[in-house]
């Protein structure tokens, strides 16, 4: 085998360089907000806060967690991704499944029934008179229903399955007497692990960060999930009434802090969770998406 | 013995009809919350009112076209469909080109933990959901204390809040998009390019190649034809210019440059308090036709300039 990489050490260097500055770079602005919500209010309200805290400060932390709207948010918030997210798995993965079966009764009717929708909707208002008509406003299933399955994924888990799975293991199994419940379960499962994790933390992410249903279909605030609390705070610039009950110059003091501390509080869950997912982006991603 | 085996045979035969049952669940869905709604097109070519609903309500004026006729003479018209232009052009472009270099850069890191790391962090801010990374955006840009104005003031600039003008706010859009996807978006090429071809290389070695021209003639010729897709897809969507993210970054001060199809659908249909459903509709309508067109022309043309094609 011949050193493809020979004599080329400055090469190396200069391209470890430029990714070092590049990823210190992308690190930057959430550096800056983990050094602003521990820092104390009033370095925050003169801007000296660069990269490090200053005057270390636990003040803005103890306002977030006592804060009952916040708390509320993040509550509802792990219940529409728990439940959104199990109902998004099972929804994809079996018919992802049934599609990418050789023996799928009228199998070209069902390819394009499911990729029409792919390229025409029908929009913001038509299916917001849907979810109106259903009864779905202000309730939690209208956070948790509407833009549950992403037919995309569908295709990318379908072409996982049919490329990574004997399909001789599932004729040998039928063979066998085993329902397609128990293949399911048994055989297609099992050998699906790595596009079942990019899935699964797709459906977390995408419950966690979601904004536009509760936008669309929510009015009472005690439905209100972590990013439409968010929202009211760090840019309808509300955060006053969350310092609330504090005197009136302090809680001012305080709302810029706060505003670091909420992004960090509803940050971290996912950004401490997407590394335990990492090796299994290439392989899940590549091989659905390539060939889809 | 050949009675038994009979049966199997049949059994096996039943479960390639039973997997319907593992379609239901999903085509329930689809029916509801796809294909019912493309029927509720309609009120695009009528006077809604939720009294007589979606098939009871009068056709609209001009043979139905009154709501497209109202939408296209509009006074701010142009200045919409320029807006939404403008930030999906400028975010097709460099969300296009710069995941490419990307992937060449971190294609040739060889220390392993290196290039873990630095994917690790690059993929970090696709994780911020939209509402902070906008909130973010308007911390450090606040007028007072804000991080960006701290740097100003530093080199001697005048402090000002760049969100509160027309002038910066596609620029602020695509950066922090940037910021955001651009190590997301690497992802499939750096896994392209890992798969590439060895000997290929081996051979550039042989022949006295070096390293940059070995990036230009054999790791970009290797994920050209996917980029070519992506952009595709891309030019598809370039009216969608998504909702979310520029609805939260609007502000009074930068309405002129923030207005764009979808904001505009929003602010007269849900957001007013006299919600004008058919006309809404007629303008959600137009931009899909308009992304149908697009799409299929740039296919088009992929396929007789380059072999590339979505079909």
């Amino acid at each position: 085998m011949v050193n493809i990489y020979k004599k080329d050490k400055i090469f190396d260097w200069v391209v470890i360089i430029i990714m070092g500055v590049f990823s210190v770079v992308l690190l930057l602005p959430l550096l800056h907000v983990l050094a602003s919500s521990f820092s104390s209010p009033e370095a925050v309200n003169l801007g000296k806060v660069g990269l490090f805290p200053v005057n270390f400060s636990l003040v803005s932390y103890q306002k977030v967690f006592a804060n009952k709207l916040i708390m509320r948010g993040y509550l509802n918030t792990i219940i529409y991704t728990v439940i959104g997210t199990i109902i998004q798995l099972i929804l994809q993965f079996t018919a992802a499944y049934a599609l990418s079966r050789k023996d799928l009764k009228y199998k070209r009717f069902w390819n394009v029934f499911f990729v029409i929708p792919m390229f025409i909707g029908g929009g913001m208002i038509p299916t917001y008179l849907v979810v109106k008509s259903l009864g779905m406003i202000n309730t939690i299933w209208a956070m948790i229903i509407p833009g549950c399955v992403s037919l995309f994924n569908i295709i990318i888990i379908r072409t996982y399955m049919t490329s990574m799975i004997p399909y001789e293991l599932q004729e040998a199994a039928m063979i066998d007497g085993a329902s397609n419940f128990r293949i399911f379960i048994q055989i297609v499962v099992p050998l699906s692990k790595p596009i079942i994790a990019v899935m699964t933390l797709y459906a977390i992410v995408g419950y966690w960060n979601a904004y536009f249903n509760s936008l669309l279909y929510l009015t009472d605030d005690s439905l209100f999930p972590l990013q439409r609390v968010l929202q009211t705070m760090l840019i309808a610039n509300d955060s006053g009434q969350i310092g609330g009950g504090v005197g009136n110059v302090e809680s001012e003091l305080l709302a810029e802090t706060l505003k670091y501390a909420t992004i960090i509080v509803s940050t971290a869950p996912i950004l401490l969770l997407y590394p335990f997912f990492q090796r299994f982006f290439e392989k899940g991603l590549m091989v659905g998406g390539l060939k889809g | 013995m050949k009675i038994i085996l009979k049966k199997k045979k049949e059994k096996s035969y039943s479960t390639g009809k039973g997997l319907i049952l593992f379609l239901i669940p999903t085509v329930v869905y689809l029916l509801i919350f796809h294909y019912l709604p493309m029927s509720g097109l309609v009120i695009a070519f009528e006077d809604y009112n939720s009294y007589q609903g979606i098939f009871g309500s009068p056709l609209a004026k001009n043979y139905g076209f009154a709501n497209f006729i109202n939408f296209f003479n509009m006074p701010n018209f142009w200045l919409i469909i320029k807006n939404t232009l403008v930030i999906s052009v400028y975010s097709i472009v460099v969300n296009t080109i710069l995941p490419i270099i990307l992937a060449l850069f971190i294609n040739e890191i060889r220390n392993k933990h290196f290039k873990k790391t630095v994917q690790t962090i690059s993929y970090a801010p696709y994780f911020v959901s939209t509402v902070v990374c906008v909130g973010m955006i308007f911390a450090f840009s606040n007028y007072e204390h804000g991080i960006f104005n701290t740097i100003a003031k530093f080199f001697g600039g005048k402090p000002s809040n760049m969100l509160e003008s027309d002038t910066w706010f596609s620029t602020i859009y695509v950066v922090s998009g940037l910021w955001q996807g651009l190590g997301w978006w690497a992802i499939i090429y750096v896994g392209a390019l890992a798969n590439a071809n060895m000997e290929l290389h081996e051979a550039a070695v042989l022949d006295g190649a070096n390293r940059l021209q070995r990036i230009w003639h054999i790791n970009l010729p290797t994920i050209i034809p996917m980029a070519i897709i992506m952009f595709i897809l891309s030019v598809g969507n370039i009216l969608s210019v998504g909702f979310e993210k520029v609805f939260l970054m609007q502000t009074s001060g930068n309405l002129g440059a923030s207005e764009i199809l979808s904001t505009y659908t929003y602010r007269v249909s849900l957001m007013s308090r006299i919600p004008q459903y058919s006309y809404a509709t007629a303008i959600g309508l137009f931009n899909s036709v308009v992304s149908m067109v697009m799409l299929i022309a740039v296919n088009k043309i992929a396929k007789k300039v380059g072999d590339t094609s979505l079909w």
